[in-house]
């Protein structure tokens, strides 16, 4: 073999390589070309390495070193490409990026909750905790304890379902007069709960709906300290908003305030969901009646307190859009996966 | 209670407007629920000036040109005889509907067009008077609303008078508050009352009364005699004879005064009662004399199996405890709930007994339910009426009575008893109405918000201010309230009275530093929230149902007065609501159902757990149901298979681990009906069950766990007037033991797998554990892979595959070691249970 002969032999292997490589799909087809190219025992690099030595001496080194370029730019362009294949088998095959990923079963929490969830945890910030009491209760805890009068119209306002000598509690109030009965002042808690009325079930009314009583019980305690920590709970609750609190009645405090807050649909100026009076009733409140902490076993002359009452159901029609409260009740899942997160 | 904007005026005229005193009353009175235009039908309704008129011959009509403001003259067409060029008169365009229920249309008659209708009062629905349109006395210009023209535009305020405050169930109570808040004097009753027009209050002033007659229990004028035989059902009565009068329609303003308290106008004698009841708070009722038997008026009890047809037409069945109305022989009225059919007024009547009576709140309340007859009067006199407003409310009707109605009063009004005893005064100490509102209200500002609304207010003249907390607590005022107040017994309900008139939205907002409460939180609002996220986590829906259920009476309590009686019972279980959900579900057509509920059940009762207790016992439970496919249908996977027992299994370990941290938590074989018991700690907390539904045959089978969380006690925590924290203070909670870090292994794991031929009648645990007592410490992990039923395998006999994990902790193990432990392990499988390896 002539000089030349090797060169366009080295030349030739260093044109048809590249392609060869680019060529290998798998990395089966890599092995394969590999040894084909710059394999040890058979591949064309080898041979031509067996050829140099049959070339004149003074020839060899040019050889050499043609070969050894050829080799170690085949070498590169096979080490690249196996990491691109061995990247794509790590991938795996391609796949129709426009077909849908695989679910899993949402769960969801119930619209009701989320509301007692959320007022939980702004009235967290403001230390309260929470307090639960039993939904069938003494009559007593119900009414007595919270200053009702007996057969009187106030209790027209709590149509009650009773059981032999208890009452199913036709609010969280009763859970004012357990709380202050197990512990002693200070008393910042909210009591979550269900309650119970004899309202036949229509698309506003249902005889069983959640309540979230609050009561704060020290020395020192205002009605300033009521308005504000309220409003702030409105401010928090439905955004920056304005409120307005206006006379109540409520046997169990004194003075009685309802809370409400603008209507957030018409911003005030009146439309069907307010009534056309520009304000949404929230909540009832007011001060602890003297009474009741007597009741209680504290002394009314050093302790003050608030407390308020509310209705998470209204409160989650309201802002989902809901327009009958029984589909609150009747668990259609259809209903609940709406809710999830 | 509906208050007429006009009469209120009557009452305190100020010069509000009725926007302005309905924000008045909601932020300082009574919330304002209503605010009802009355003539609301006339507002387009305007004035129109006749300013070429022209009549047609041979006919009543005339044809005119009509200045309606709009700027261009109007053609129309006019039937009246008394049309008046230059006069103003109420002008309905075209498109106007009237009031009687057309619209106006443009229409052709003879050659002109009408383009609208010039109106009587009778088209105005403002009178029968049609003789012709009605010619306005007004300076208005043409285009002018009617309604700001002519005095009809009353305003309707509905207000929500709450129970404390009965006084509000009338005008002169609304008035009241109007005048303290806007400093305007209140009218005489008797001048408010009196008919809006002059010739009427002229009739009305010129009526005398004289004197009332007192009696205890008996007295006799005008022929009619009154006997009170139930003192306590009626401390004060009340009654007048009017004879010669005429029954006929109500003048004008009468009708337009009981119309606007919402009240259908009767007759003139009638709407005088109404007028009365809803001017003055006081319910009275007219008699016709002639139908009363010797002309006497008893008040008595019922007597057994009496009865009493009431005006409203139905026979009502009396009882002993019921205070009613007689005549010499017979009942004649249910006292202070409704009148009887037979001495009611009617258009014959000449004669009247009149009655203004005080009737006791509780009789009248208990009355009223019995009967299930709630009226306007009842409503008045269960709240309670103002016991020194009778007399007054006497001599209005009587007036009114004469003025509309005709005839004379025949002798003297004859009161019989006396009004209860007023309240005791009330003590108030400026300091406390500072401590209780947190803001500085002067002593002089408290005066003169209480003397306002008509306490009065004994003690210092003129104080300094109070400031909270400075110490001065020597201004104390002595209170006594108004006889129509009988709601204020503390000084808390002078405080409302002075926070209120004072403004709510003026009291400050600040908020001052707290101490923390001693309070912790329930434990159970804790496990139930920890419980509702885990469950959530797994993909469940919570669900908030009814409590109530269809049971039986043995094991369930029942509610005493069910709203349903196909559901009268409370639950005894938390799957009872569940599966009627899950059947709810499936009628619409949806079978994968993942719900769960954290709530009350109601045991104790019957035999529902062993032995019933007799009383309530509340627990909180949380309540699982699982059916349909395991996951969404993805089209990699084909259909997910359905939700199996082992899914529930699965979902009641994580569970209940959720809801006792920590504790050790055991599944294991129930006793029938359920598949698995759930234990913690040793305790029985709950089940794993098949649930049955009345299910469609597409349904695949439905799975359900139920979890104590703990009890609800319903046992008083302490006596009334009594407290249970005497000294103690409360526990605090441990904080929750946390996770041990294991040391994470360094040497490499041996594993094998043994194929094991058990008899289906040898529960795998079994199996398990000889593998864990005969695999040493070093048995990392045992893991239960396959079972395997069929060819191969001998009938009664399964194959039960398991991959078993070793690893010492300091170093590798050797292959013999291994194979000695897998000997070892068969042969004690062998001697303990007779289980053999699969082979082949």
């Amino acid at each position: 073999m002539t000089l030349d002969d090797f060169k366009s032999a080295a030349e030739s292997l260093r044109t048809d390589g590249p392609p060869q490589i680019a060529a290998a799909a798998t990395l089966d087809a890599w092995t394969d070309v590999r040894n084909a190219l710059v394999g040890r025992t058979s591949g064309r690099l080898s041979e031509l390495m067996t050829a140099l030595g049959t070339l004149p001496k003074e020839d060899r080194r040019d050889a050499g070193q043609l070969a050894n370029a050829v080799k170690q730019e085949l070498e590169a362009l096979l080490e690249a490409h196996h990491v691109e294949l061995a990247r794509a088998q790590q991938l795996g095959p391609a796949i129709d990026r426009s077909m849908p990923g695989r679910a899993t079963w949402q769960g969801t929490v119930h619209p009701v909750s989320l509301v007692i969830d959320e007022v939980i945890e702004i009235f967290r910030e403001l230390g309260f905790t929470i307090a639960l009491g039993p939904e069938a209760e003494h009559a007593w805890y119900n009414f007595g304890a919270l200053n009702f009068p007996t057969d009187h119209p106030a209790m027209d306002m709590h149509d009650t379902l009773y059981l032999d000598d208890l009452v199913l509690r036709t609010h969280t109030s009763p859970v004012q007069v357990r709380t202050l009965q197990q512990y002693p002042p200070p008393i910042r808690i909210l009591a979550p709960g269900n309650v119970y009325r004899r309202d036949f079930f229509d698309p506003s009314h249902a005889p069983m709906f959640a309540q979230i009583e609050g009561l704060v019980v020290d020395e020192g305690i205002t009605f300033a300290d009521l308005k504000a920590t309220l409003t702030r709970f409105a401010n928090r609750f439905f955004g920056a908003t304005k409120t307005r609190f206006r006379p109540s009645y409520f046997p169990f405090t004194e003075p009685s305030a309802e809370m409400d807050v603008q209507c957030g649909v018409c911003k005030g100026s009146g439309c069907p969901v307010c009534k056309q009076s520009g304000w949404v009733e929230i909540l009832g409140s007011g001060m602890v009646h003297p009474a009741v902490l007597e009741n209680a076993g504290l002394d009314s002359e050093r302790y003050t307190g608030w407390a308020f009452g509310m209705g998470p159901a209204r409160t989650a029609l309201a802002r989902h859009g809901i327009p009958d409260i029984r589909i609150l009740y009747d668990a259609d899942v259809r209903f609940l996966e709406q809710f999830a997160r | 209670m509906n208050v007429s904007h006009e009469w209120l005026k009557a009452f305190v005229p100020h010069t509000l407007g009725a926007e302005q005193v309905r924000d008045l009353l909601t932020a300082h009175v009574a919330t304002v629920e209503g605010f009802e235009r009355l003539r609301a039908d006339l507002a387009s309704f305007v004035v129109a000036r006749v300013v070429e008129t022209e009549k047609v011959p041979d006919t009543k009509l005339s044809f005119n040109k009509v200045d309606d403001g709009s700027g261009t003259l109007l053609e129309v067409v006019c039937g009246a005889p008394n049309v008046t060029l230059g006069a103003m008169y109420p002008f309905a365009r075209s498109g106007t509907m009237m009031p009687a229920g057309f619209r106006i249309e443009k229409k052709k008659i003879r050659g002109f067009t009408s383009n609208g209708m010039l109106c009587s009062a009778r088209e105005l629905g403002l009178g029968e008077e049609h003789d012709g349109i009605l010619e306005l006395q007004t300076n208005a210009a043409p285009g002018t609303s009617l309604l700001s023209v002519l005095p009809i535009g009353d305003v309707r305020l509905v207000v929500d008078v709450l129970p404390n405050r009965p006084d509000l169930l009338s005008h002169i109570g609304v008035a009241r508050e109007v005048s303290a808040l806007t400093s305007v004097p209140m009218r005489s009753a008797l001048d408010a009352m009196l008919p809006a027009d002059a010739d009427g209050a002229a009739a009305g002033r010129a009526v005398v009364v004289g004197e009332a007659q007192r009696h205890a229990t008996q007295g006799a004028s005008g022929g009619a005699t009154v006997r009170r035989d139930d003192p306590d059902g009626c401390p004060q009565y009340l009654g007048a004879v009017i004879r010669g009068i005429t029954v006929a329609p109500s003048p004008q303003w009468l009708r337009e005064r009981v119309e606007a308290a919402g009240v259908r106008s009767i007759n003139n004698v009638v709407d005088v009662t109404n007028v009365v009841l809803h001017g003055l708070g006081q319910p009275m009722h007219a008699f016709d004399l002639g139908t009363l038997a010797d002309q006497t008026v008893v008040i008595r009890r019922a007597r057994a199996g009496e009865t009493l047809k009431t005006l409203d037409g139905v026979e009502r069945a009396l009882t002993p405890e019921m205070t009613m109305i007689a005549d010499a022989q017979r009942s004649i009225a249910v006292a202070g709930v409704m009148g009887g059919q037979e001495s009611e007024v009617t258009d014959t009547t000449t004669d009247l007994f009149l009655e203004v009576a005080y009737f006791d709140p509780q009789r009248t309340r208990q009355t009223r339910r019995a009967l299930g007859l709630s009226t306007d009067a009842s409503y008045r006199f269960e709240r309670g009426i103002d016991p020194q407003g009778l007399e007054t409310a006497m001599r209005t009707a009587i007036a009114l009575m004469v003025a509309v109605a005709g005839g004379r009063l025949d002798g003297n009004i004859m009161a019989t008893g006396a009004a209860p005893a007023a309240m005791t005064d009330v003590s108030l100490r400026a300091a406390r109405v500072a401590k209780v509102l947190g803001a500085s209200v002067s002593s002089v500002e408290i005066r003169q918000y209480l003397e306002g609304v008509g306490f009065g207010v004994r003690g210092p003249g003129i104080g300094g201010r109070v400031e909270v907390g400075d110490g001065d607590e020597d201004e104390e005022f002595l209170v006594s309230a108004p006889s129509w107040r009988r709601d204020v017994s503390r000084d808390v309900d002078l405080i409302e009275e002075v926070a209120r008139l004072h403004g709510y939205d003026r009291l400050p907002d600040t908020i001052e530093a707290y101490r923390p409460t001693t309070v912790p939180d329930h434990p159970l609002h804790v496990t139930g929230r920890r419980v509702r996220d885990a469950l959530v986590a797994a993909g469940l829906c919570e669900v908030r149902p009814m409590p109530f259920v269809k049971g039986d009476d043995a094991s369930h309590w029942r509610v005493t007065n069910p709203l349903a009686e196909d559901e009268p019972h409370l639950r005894t279980s938390v799957l009872q609501s569940l599966a009627s959900r899950a059947e709810y579900n499936l009628t619409r057509m949806t079978g994968d159902i993942r719900v769960f509920e954290v709530g009350s059940v109601f045991l104790g009762k019957g035999l529902a757990h062993g032995v019933g207790t007799g009383t309530v016992d509340e627990e909180v439970r949380v309540g699982v149901l699982l059916m349909g496919a395991r996951h969404p249908r993805h089209f990699a996977d084909g259909a997910s298979p359905a939700i199996d027992a082992w899914d529930a299994k699965g979902l009641a370990e994580r569970l209940a681990r959720a809801a006792f941290p920590g504790a050790p938590i055991a599944v294991e074989a129930g006793e029938d009906p359920a598949l698995w018991s759930i234990g913690a700690s040793g305790r029985m907390v709950g089940t794993v069950c098949r649930v049955s539904l009345d299910a469609p045959v597409w349904a695949s089978p439905a799975f359900g766990i139920e979890i104590t969380l703990g009890a609800m006690p319903v046992a008083p925590v302490a006596a009334p007037g009594a407290s249970g924290h005497a000294g103690v203070r409360p526990a605090v909670a441990l904080p929750p033991v946390p996770v041990r870090y294991a040391a994470l292994p360094t040497t490499p794991a041996a594993e094998f797998d043994l194929a094991l031929l058990v008899p289906d009648d040898l529960p795998a645990g079994d199996v398990e554990r000889v593998l864990r007592t005969s695999g040493g410490e070093m048995l990392e992990r045992l893991e239960l892979f396959d079972e395997f039923r069929g060819a191969g395998i001998p009938d009664g006999m399964r194959s039960l595959a398991w991959r078993l994990t070793f690893r010492h902790p300091e170093r590798t193990l050797r292959d013999k070691e291994i194979d000695g432990r897998r000997s070892q392990l068969l042969k004690s499988l062998e001697n303990q249970l007779g289980v053999k390896p699969r082979t082949a």
